[in-house]
């Protein structure tokens, strides 16, 4: 059986950790944007062929990596000007304290690192199918995650430290 | 291997909550994705919700145009489940592409309002319910007719339960007003929204309410 669920229902329940990934890929900004549209997009224009028994989030990671390699290339010929680009404010605009904080330090952590909790820890791929999507082996893919998400836990707890201090 | 530093009072297991999104981003984003869904053709089927004096409605429209109107007691995800089945899964919320239905039919509940001019995809129904449907526009606002008249209407005047459940089962009602169809002996029938919705609509149209 092919799929009969109303898409509304994919974005409902999945869009937040298709975004989360796609930041976590891409950063915080406009080009995880763009790959959380294109993402969707993808996935509706395939929605109606998919079969009924699709782990749908999981399906939608796999799309949100792919449109995000999609992105990262179109960067590199972003320089070019663009004629007709559609009006629109980032969606970060304003965004929280800590919601800001927490992205930039994703963003600073090694692209090993970035990946593996982007897919992993946020898109909820296993360790395996992690490793297919960004090379390596699973052993690999839980240290790196495993690392990364060190790294993010001790900047959190510095953080709190200093601000229970006076300077 | 490298020890495992104390994290003290940091959570251990990674969950949402630490990678927090800004309020609103993901309707920012589902807003352009519809905007999109339209550009490529796509949006097969658009949707919104819409308060009202009969309780909140959801409106549902195609390319062609406005294909079903809903009463919250039928349950909105199950008549969106029913959309997705009969027409087509690919539906999204696009409240834009509804704008023009939701006017009217504001105006209409204001009293600024006796007929409707949408585009209308009538593709839920068929055969002699859509013949049924079909003619009920034909009943002027604020006036009524039996479920026996009607039958007559349609050129077939035994056809009184068909009729009725005609009326039943349209689609769209408030637009294609089955409400004004009534029992012989005076009293409601049914309604899909139920009686109470019925009495509302009636007594709106008798210029009891809302001449806004």
């Amino acid at each position: 059986m092919t799929m009969r669920e109303p898409f509304e229902q994919a974005v409902q329940r999945h869009g937040e950790t298709v975004l989360r990934v796609c930041r976590a890929v891409l950063g915080p900004g406009p080009d995880a944007e763009d790959a959380w549209s294109e993402t969707f997009l993808a996935a509706l224009r395939s929605w109606p062929g998919l079969d009924e028994g699709t782990n749908v989030e999981a399906w939608l990671v796999r799309v949100a990596h792919r449109k995000a390699i999609d992105v990262t290339r179109g960067r590199a010929r972003r320089a070019l000007p663009v004629g007709d680009l559609p009006e629109r404010e980032s969606v970060l605009g304003n965004p929280g304290e800590r919601s800001r904080e927490v992205w930039s330090a994703v963003a600073a952590l090694p692209e090993r690192q970035r990946l593996a909790i982007a897919y992993h820890h946020l898109g909820g791929l296993p360790h395996a199918e992690t490793a297919e999507i960004i090379g390596g082996s699973a052993v690999s893919v839980r240290r790196a995650a495993a690392d990364g998400m060190k790294t993010l836990r001790r900047a959190y707890a510095a953080e709190a430290e200093t601000d229970g201090e006076p300077r | 291997m490298t020890p495992m530093p104390e994290t003290g009072a940091v959570p251990s297991a990674p969950t949402h909550e630490s990678f927090p999104l800004e309020p609103g981003a993901l309707e920012t984003l589902h807003a352009r994705l519809a905007v999109r869904a339209e550009e490529e053709g796509l949006l097969e089927v658009s949707y919104r919700t819409l308060d009202s004096p009969v309780g909140p409605l959801l409106l549902a429209s195609t390319m062609q145009g406005l294909v079903r109107v809903a009463f919250e007691r039928e349950g909105f995800d199950a008549v969106l489940e029913t959309l997705a089945a009969r027409i087509s899964p690919r539906v999204l919320a696009a409240p834009q592409r509804l704008d023009d239905a939701a006017a009217e039919l504001e105006e209409y509940f204001a009293g600024r309002r006796r007929a409707f001019d949408l585009p209308l995809d009538r593709s839920l129904s068929s055969g002699f319910r859509a013949e049924v449907q079909q003619h009920l526009p034909e009943i002027a606002y604020g006036r009524t007719l039996t479920y026996r008249e009607v039958a007559e209407l349609v050129g077939r005047p035994r056809a009184v339960r068909a009729v009725g459940t005609a009326c039943a089962t349209n689609p769209l009602p408030l637009v294609v007003p089955c409400h004004r169809v009534l029992r012989s002996d005076g009293s409601l029938g049914g309604y899909l929204g139920g009686l109470e919705a019925k009495s509302i609509l009636l007594d709106l149209e008798s210029g009891g309410v809302g001449a806004a």
